[in-house]
């Protein structure tokens, strides 16, 4: 059963949400899409200021086997990224949520996000 | 595939028990990881795995005219080899395209123990039966039997003290490549990952058993991913990646298991070499080293000057080396500097000679890493 903390939103393409004091949103992957993937060993983030599409492939998470894509779940620009991961990718598999975190956005939450129970129930139907 | 569809081990359901993460594999539902395949990589290199390696096909063959059927369809040769010695050799076809790699062990003058590909136990049975008209010779796949691999620097030690009291000394005192026999018992010393170990081949009933006591001991279970990221960085070929029916030995760096001495031994797919060898193969196979950071993937083109000159066969990321690196096919002669396209960018590499890893330390000279 994998971790999914009431406090954060979610997108149906395994990324979290979490908005800030300051105005702007953390991003990253959920405790279910890191162990389908595996151990990761390398984590290709977008550049400080780089805008995002709601939608689009932001971000690329590999593990030995295979390469998925990381889905920008709003509109924004980049305000931060996690460079502690270009040594320490496996900090998306330990720490998800927290250490594992992948980028800082400029941006609005979008309306249809997930909430917890709704992101849950779309992963244990999977 | 349904899972209920797959074929499943005597280990099936201690892996479930320990947690495996379970995949598909050559029709078999196999484990793939029990937590993090990265930890059981580490703990072979460091200490001791042990891999379920049951799915893959051991199939026995004697008869008067064993050795001789033998010394026709490998092109590795078997009269090299006394009791209790194995031998990596390939299958050949007509053309000298590669139809399996395997181990064969020498069990007597006239008896022999042939490990294959699960992934190719159909086509080796088909070709290795229908090449066995006019000997004296008779196949005997062994479905009775399962095959644990324990693999590091203690494995050897902490599995001894399991085994049947019989082969305890036996095994202790085997040099690489050689192996016992006890009962339906076969212990080699030999292995798929570059580390020093057992491949151990029992009666199914008694494997759930030795890989209890061996969980015990302190050996960790270890998963397919493990076994792949290990041997790809051993520089060891996987058929169906590295090779296949359209791929010589000359072709994908397996020359060394041909035997051309004696002259007069006509194996299958001879001529054919011959003739590839004095005109000098068009290709050949390569390590490749990232010079940044990234993973490496099957199928990449390999370039050189912006012409591609290649492509991977076997691409990864190898986690003692802590680089994406990857065994390729290219032309022959290339070396130096090169380029890999992944993901429509082009990332500075090197060709390097395999092994990446030999003896659990790094065995090639790492490009430094750069920034792109």
């Amino acid at each position: 059963m994998s971790q999914v903390p009431d406090t954060l939103r979610y997108t149906s393409t395994h990324e979290w949400l979490r908005p800030e004091a300051d105005g702007s949103i953390t991003v990253g992957i959920t405790d279910h899409a890191q162990a389908q993937l595996g151990d990761l060993v390398y984590v290709e983030l977008p550049a400080v200021g780089k805008a995002l599409t709601a939608g689009d492939a932001c971000a690329v998470v590999e593990s030995v086997k295979a390469a998925a894509d990381v889905y920008a779940p709003l509109t924004g620009t980049v305000l931060a990224r996690n460079d502690a991961l270009a040594g320490a990718p496996e900090h998306v598999n330990q720490d998800p949520y927290g250490e594992g975190w992948l980028l800082r956005v400029a941006g609005t939450l979008p309306s249809d996000t997930l909430d917890a129970a709704a992101y849950r129930a779309l992963t244990e139907s999977a | 595939m349904p899972a209920d569809l797959l074929l499943k081990t005597p280990l099936h359901a201690r892996h479930l028990v320990a947690g495996a993460r379970m995949a598909p594999f050559a029709g078999w539902d196999m484990p793939l990881h029990y937590g993090s395949q990265l930890d059981e990589h580490h703990a072979v290199r460091a200490a001791a795995g042990v891999f379920d390696v049951s799915h893959m096909a051991q199939v026995d063959l004697g008869g008067p005219q064993a050795d001789h059927y033998l010394r026709r369809v490998l092109c590795g040769d078997v009269a090299r080899i006394a009791t209790g010695q194995a031998l990596y050799t390939c299958l050949l076809n007509e053309q000298a395209g590669i139809i399996d790699d395997l181990l064969v062990y020498r069990l007597g003058a006239d008896r022999f123990r042939l490990v294959l590909n699960a992934a190719r136990r159909e086509a080796d049975l088909a070709w290795l039966r229908a090449q066995l008209a006019g000997f004296d010779a008779v196949l005997n796949p062994r479905e009775d039997l399962a095959m644990l691999a324990v693999q590091g620097p203690q494995a050897r030690g902490l599995t001894d003290p399991l085994l049947p009291a019989a082969l305890r000394a036996s095994a202790a005192n085997l040099a690489r490549f050689a192996a016992v026999e006890q009962g339906h018992w076969l212990v080699g010393r030999t292995g798929y990952t570059g580390e020093d170990g057992y491949e151990i081949m029992l009666p199914a009933p008694a494997a759930p058993e030795l890989w209890q006591a061996l969980l015990q001991a302190g050996v960790r279970p270890a998963g397919l991913g493990a076994r792949d990221t290990l041997r790809l960085e051993a520089g060891l070929s996987l058929y169906g990646h590295d090779m296949d029916d359209t791929v010589t030995p000359l072709e994908c760096g397996l020359g060394w298991t041909v035997h051309w001495e004696p002259a007069q031994r006509d194996f299958i797919g001879r001529a054919a070499l011959t003739a590839q060898r004095a005109a000098g193969p068009a290709r050949q196979r390569a390590g490749v080293v990232l010079a940044c950071r990234g993973v490496l993937r099957d199928g990449a083109p390999v370039l050189q000057d912006g012409r591609p000159i290649g492509h991977v066969t076997s691409g990864g990321f190898g986690p003692t080396v802590s680089r994406g690196i990857g065994l390729a096919r290219v032309e022959a002669g290339a070396g130096g500097a090169c380029t890999i396209r992944i993901r429509d960018r082009e990332l500075p590499a090197r060709f390097v000679n395999p092994p990446f890893v030999r003896d659990g330390a790094l065995h090639v000279a790492l490009p430094p890493l750069v920034e792109v």
